[in-house]
């Protein structure tokens, strides 16, 4: 608001005009989003190092090692690939069940495992190449980036050697696991 | 007619002195001694290790002991005196029964990494022992 002196009466303006017209429908105005979004925090018995069993998917009990914490709750494990067979690998916390045994995990460099590590690149091309391509790549076999063997095998050695030093977990890792008649989860300790 | 012999049974049965296991609530796992039949589906019981309270029998187990000449209504005291005088806990300690529930428990603590240990040590006596038994049958 300011005021404006003209002769001897004063008259007060509005900063802001109102507008001389408005729609004619109304627009609707988008909801102030109240929640923020929070990091996710994972169970307690979720410390790298731990020995998971994974629940899902193709390496389904199968026992691995977890590496470190992911985006999103996801969760970075591996086997180690020459003890089972499972290689560097994501799985959603979810699907695992943390047991209570624990390894010390040896000193490795993870950074460079990150979810972008684990996207293939998908070159861009036009529907039409596509399609043709379709069945050309049917009969050509997926080949694994080079670097993922190397980084696998770097993994697996430092892992191994510290797993060598608890008696069994060698072959306790080897194995898989499945419910046996009379086993009831919920009340099993793990 | 032939004279046909009364024999008392042989099972436990619910009397003044009898220790029971009590199998729910608070003192799940403890023994105690019947020390009053309240009716017939609840006793009074009382030990050096349970509050003297009155339980249902449907959650309790009868064991095989007894504590012998347990005045009926005895008052704490005098049954902490009976029990000990009796020794329930060192016959206890030798018994099939609290021995299985004792391995009973420690089975259910066991991890996932020594339930695999436990399964490989079967495996081992499993394998000595039927070649043992294949030895045998063929001498």
């Amino acid at each position: 608001m300011s005021t404006k002196t003209f002769g001897s009466g004063s008259r007060e303006i509005p900063a802001n005009k109102a507008s001389k017209w408005y729609p004619t429908a109304d627009i609707p105005q988008p909801k102030k989003a109240r929640k923020t979004q929070h990091p996710t925090k994972l169970r307690e018995s979720l410390v790298p190092g731990t020995i998971l069993i994974i629940l899902a998917g193709r390496f389904r009990g199968k026992r691995v090692v977890y590496l470190k914490p992911l985006d999103g709750g996801v969760l970075l494990v591996t086997g180690p690939f020459k003890l089972n067979g499972v290689p560097l690998r994501r799985v959603n916390a979810r699907y695992v069940i943390a047991t209570s045994t624990k390894i010390d995990l040896p000193e490795l460099d993870l950074d460079k495992f990150d979810d972008k590590y684990f996207t293939a690149d998908v070159k861009e091309s036009s529907e039409e190449d596509q399609f043709f391509d379709a069945a050309k790549a049917a009969k050509e076999k997926k080949q694994l980036p080079e670097n993922r063997t190397a980084d696998q095998s770097e993994v697996d050695k430092a892992l191994v050697s510290v797993i060598k030093q608890t008696p069994q977990l060698t072959s306790y890792l080897k194995s898989t696991f499945s419910l046996s008649k009379g086993d009831r989860p919920h009340l099993m300790k793990w | 007619m032939s004279q046909s012999e009364v024999v008392s049974s042989q099972w436990p049965q619910v009397e003044t002195g009898r220790v029971v296991l009590i199998n729910s609530g608070k003192d799940e796992g403890k023994l105690a001694a019947v020390v009053q039949i309240i009716d017939h589906k609840r006793i009074l019981v009382d030990s050096p290790h349970v509050e003297r309270q009155a339980v249902s029998l449907s959650h309790v187990s009868l064991t095989s002991q007894v504590v012998t000449k347990l005045p009926r209504a005895a008052r704490s005291g005098v049954v902490n005196k009976y029990w000990t005088e009796a020794g329930v806990d060192d016959q206890t300690a030798s018994a099939t029964w609290a021995k299985k529930r004792v391995s009973r428990e420690k089975k259910r603590q066991l991890t996932d990494f020594e339930r695999f240990k436990v399964m490989v040590l079967k495996k081992q006596r499993r394998f000595e022992v039927r070649k043992a038994v294949a030895k045998a049958r063929k001498s």
